[in-house]
């Protein structure tokens, strides 16, 4: 039986008539257009489909979206301020932490939430969070020191 | 055997054929009002070089833009190795214009000329040189047009920034103002020169420089498609039954349940049963329905655990070796003689985009979008799977997400199109992480077998060295050694195997330098210098030693615990050299192993864009730490053990090591690539490291499977 669920995606409310089971990326992408949370596995073992609920990291290839309802889901492609991009967006550009790019969305997302948590975090604290996160194209070097960079920008805007 | 061992032939190799396409479409596809140097029917997916040696046409390649941008054309594909940024430099290059002037339209088969396949590092060696050289024409005759123009000698005008300037009067005319004056369509259809003089390195302006992937904003925001980002209108969601095991035979299957489902359609065609529906989710039901009901009739496969022994009982060791001197006199002649065999698994690419297609048939004529390294090979196979004249197939394939050489081939693309032709709809196909796991290819397993012999002096004087199964890259020895056999042998591969980073040079490397290191120990030589008493190559000395001088080699060496050793290790492969010091730490308690430094040096030529060669370096090394340390794919009667990233272990943010890695900028020599080779020393160096700590040889790839076992650690 389809369910009502309403989503508050990237700060616009949809509303969809579906299996309350299936994935919240799966609506995501498939009902809602919304292709910035990517499939990586499947059972939320590589972190491609991160964002955040409530501001909170969630792996929405396996978060069914009944979970969600009525919740505000955060994606890559609503974490820009209009054309100001998130200190974090703007991290990855800088040090160039982009390979093929299909994580970036999950690796941006996981790190916004981590640097809500712990603005100021060591890199151990950094890759122990970010460990969920895979990328095969293996950047996590330069991915590492935009996180570092990120935690830094938003340090300084904060002061200022 | 290999299915795709990248000889130079093969990725030279192109089977499109020209597709003729009105202005209007063309426009339409890349931004209305953008171009004007394409007329009506005017050829662009041509080949490189037609049949009769001629080249491409410089409209193929180049076209000037009325708002002052420079579309440039090129059959490469961009799946985060960098391609994007560097061919649009070597563009901007050669026109004299800023980099942010180029629009790089790739690997569109309606659209750009065949660069051949993406792989075997060639984008560097071939496609750079030909976009430069089609870039330079086309400045020339710019220019030549504008010196007609102005009626004077062309050598008395100036080509900066995308400006012609006539030093004598002071005029001067833009790539676009000239392009509205005078005929460039006219003049863009001449051959690209092969002759035309190259900006020589020390005077690159554009090349050179971190310059950053082009398209790198709509990725931090979200906005890039990749191939399985493609939605088309009225399109479903396709799932394929797959077989229970490999070499399984469908015998029977009931469809009428799937085919009760509200929205969802279904297809059988003798194996091939496939459905789909409005939401993968739907597909999903279906296709668990479909498989329920199906019966197989499965043929006994090779496991894992015997994958070794199967492959040196079946090793083709008739072929021709290649040898100097008498490897038999030598090993005879030899003081003391070692002899082992070094093992390596199974692995996989695991891209973080799997497989990925969309397809839509409309009037005879199939669209793809798809994430594959040859957009032209895969029009020619799909216009032969479905019988139609390739002109009659495009194939587009977006900026993708990941390959490694694991995209070599189409499956998704020609599942979709069959799906789509049988529907009359477009139909999606997006493999899931399991699939891409047991149905797309691996790289080789390998068993390599070496013998060596060391004369009263310690000097290596006998290298006897077959390969059996991952192909000849980096198989040759760079030491010199006055008698060499060297043998790669083929096998029967229980698995689909293919391309891969570097391939078997990887496998070859490892076990060549682990040997070499094991020569060394029974000379009673250190590493660094028994290899450089044999190494002549002076690229590879080169790496070799700033590697060693930057980690401090012999005094790190001194400092080896029971728990803690340093390893070193060199090559070359694809026409750039390497070299890697690695220090390692045992748990002893849980065999595991920890890469805590790693020091590399490599170098390629002129470096072209340093950002970027840093990001594959870096790349590669921390995924070589897979394969050498934990990845592996279990299989048993035909089904992989481990299809998920739960059993299959990929490095991760932990198992990054502190880097120091030195890019050596050699301008004197052309280009080589570098998304490869950068990973072949890794492996080899961390087991010299493991026998420098513990004393314990590990030549089993992966490295910690077989240091459990020597250490007697439960498996886990």
């Amino acid at each position: 039986m389809d369910a009502r669920i309403t989503l508050i995606v990237d700060g616009q409310e949809r509303t969809v008539a579906t299996d309350p089971e299936r994935p919240l990326l799966e609506v995501l992408r498939e009902d809602l257009q919304v292709m910035g949370p990517k499939y990586g596995c499947g059972e939320g073992r590589c972190g491609a489909c991160t964002v955040l609920m409530d501001g909170k990291r969630t792996l929405s290839c396996i978060t069914p979206v009944a979970a969600a309802d009525n919740k505000k889901i955060t994606t890559i492609e609503g974490l820009a301020d209009g054309d100001d991009l998130h200190p974090v967006q703007q991290a990855f550009l800088d040090e160039g932490a982009i390979q093929c790019g299909y994580c970036t969305p999950g690796m941006i997302l996981s790190a916004v939430a981590l640097l809500r948590e712990n603005p100021q975090p060591t890199d151990e604290e950094i890759t122990e969070w970010m460990n969920g996160n895979i990328c095969r194209c293996n950047g996590y070097a330069k991915i590492l020191s935009a996180v570092r960079r990120a935690a830094n920008m938003m340090r300084e805007v904060k002061r200022s | 055997m290999i299915e795709d061992t990248l000889t130079e032939e093969m990725v030279e190799s192109g089977l499109s054929d020209t597709v003729k396409l009105s202005r209007r479409t063309f426009v339409q596809m890349v931004g209305t009002g953008l171009l004007i140097t394409v007329g009506e029917g005017v050829s662009l997916g041509q080949r490189r070089r037609s049949r009769g040696g001629r080249p491409i046409t410089v409209a193929a390649r180049i076209h000037i833009n009325k708002d002052g941008t420079i579309s440039v054309m090129t059959g490469k594909v961009e799946e985060g190795q960098g391609s994007r940024a560097q061919l649009s430099q070597a563009a901007a290059e050669e026109l004299r214009v800023g980099v942010d002037r180029i629009r790089l339209v790739m690997s569109d088969t309606a659209l750009v000329p065949d660069d051949g396949i993406t792989a075997g590092s060639r984008t560097t060696p071939s496609t750079v040189p030909a976009v430069r050289q089609g870039a330079a024409t086309a400045r020339e005759l710019l220019t030549r047009l504008a010196a007609r123009q102005w009626n004077v000698n062309p050598a008395t005008l100036v080509v900066r920034d995308g400006n012609i300037r006539n030093k004598a009067t002071g005029k001067t005319v833009t790539y676009a103002d000239l392009a509205d004056l005078t005929d460039v369509d006219d003049a863009f259809k001449q051959g690209v020169s092969s002759d035309v003089a190259l900006t020589p390195v020390d005077q690159w302006k554009t090349m050179g420089t971190a310059v950053a992937r082009p398209n790198s904003r709509d990725i931090v925001i979200g906005s890039h498609r990749y191939p399985s980002d493609v939605v088309r209108p009225n399109m479903l969601y396709g799932k394929i039954l797959r077989a229970p095991s490999f070499g399984a035979t469908l015998e029977s299957v009931d469809l009428s349940k799937a085919r009760a489902m509200k929205d969802v359609v279904v297809v059988r065609d003798d194996q091939f049963v496939g459905c789909a529906a409005p939401s993968t989710f739907a597909a999903d039901r279906a296709l668990k329905a479909i498989a329920e009901t199906a019966s197989w009739k499965t043929v006994p496969q090779v496991s894992s655990r015997e994958v070794h022994a199967h492959l040196e009982r079946n090793a083709r060791r008739g072929g021709r070796a290649s040898t100097r001197g008498s490897v038999d006199e030598g090993l005879s002649d030899a003081k003391k003689v070692l002899s082992e065999t070094y093992e390596v698994a199974y692995v996989q690419h695991t891209p973080m985009e799997p497989r990925a297609a969309v397809a839509e048939w409309k009037d005879g004529h199939l669209t793809v979008w798809t994430g594959v390294d040859g957009p032209q090979r895969v029009q020619g196979d799909l216009a032969r799977a479905f019988e139609i004249p390739s002109e009659r197939v495009r194939v587009i394939v977006p900026d993708m997400g990941g390959g490694f050489g694991g995209k070599h081939t189409g499956e998704a693309a020609e599942e979709a199109a069959r799906l789509s032709r049988e529907f009359g709809r477009p139909v999606a196909v997006h493999w899931t992480r399991a699939e891409e796991f047991t149905w797309a290819y691996y790289r080789p397993a390998a068993v390599i077998e070496c013998k060596g012999g060391l004369d009263d002096k310690g000097s290596l004087v006998a290298w006897d060295f077959t390969s059996i199964n991952p192909g000849g890259a980096a198989i040759d020895t760079p030491y010199n050694i006055s008698n060499t056999r060297i043998l790669s042998a083929g096998s029967d591969s229980p698995l689909r195997q293919g391309a891969y980073r570097c391939l078997g040079a990887t496998a070859n490397n490892f076990a060549r330098e682990s040997f070499m290191d094991e020569l060394a120990a029974a000379a009673g030589a250190d590493p660094l210098d028994f290899r450089l008493a044999h190494l002549e190559n002076p690229r590879i000395r080169t790496v070799l030693e700033a590697a060693a001088r930057h980690f401090d080699w012999p005094k790190r060496k001194k400092q080896t615990t029971a728990d803690v050793g340093v390893g070193l290790a060199c090559g070359t492969e694809k026409n750039s050299v390497v070299a890697a010091c690695a220090r390692v730490r045992i748990d002893r308690r849980r065999g595991r192993i920890r890469v805590e430094h790693v020091c590399e040096a490599f170098e390629c030529g002129p470096i072209q864009n340093p950002g970027n060669l840093l990001s594959q370096v870096q790349g590669c090394i921390t995924m070589g730490l897979g394969p050498a340390l934990r990845e592996e794919l279990r299989f048993e009667n035909g089904r992989i053990l481990n299809a998920g990233f739960a059993g299959y272990l990929v490095p991760r943010f932990k198992d990054l090591p502190k880097f120091d890695i030195h890019l050596i900028n050699k301008t004197d020599i052309p280009s080589a690539g570098a998304g490869e080779t950068p990973i072949i020393a890794i492996a080899p160096a961390i087991a010299n490291a493991v026998f420098d700590a513990t004393g314990i040889r590990v030549r089993s790839m992966p490295m910690e499977n077989a240091l459990r076992e020597r250490l007697s650690v439960r498996q886990v």
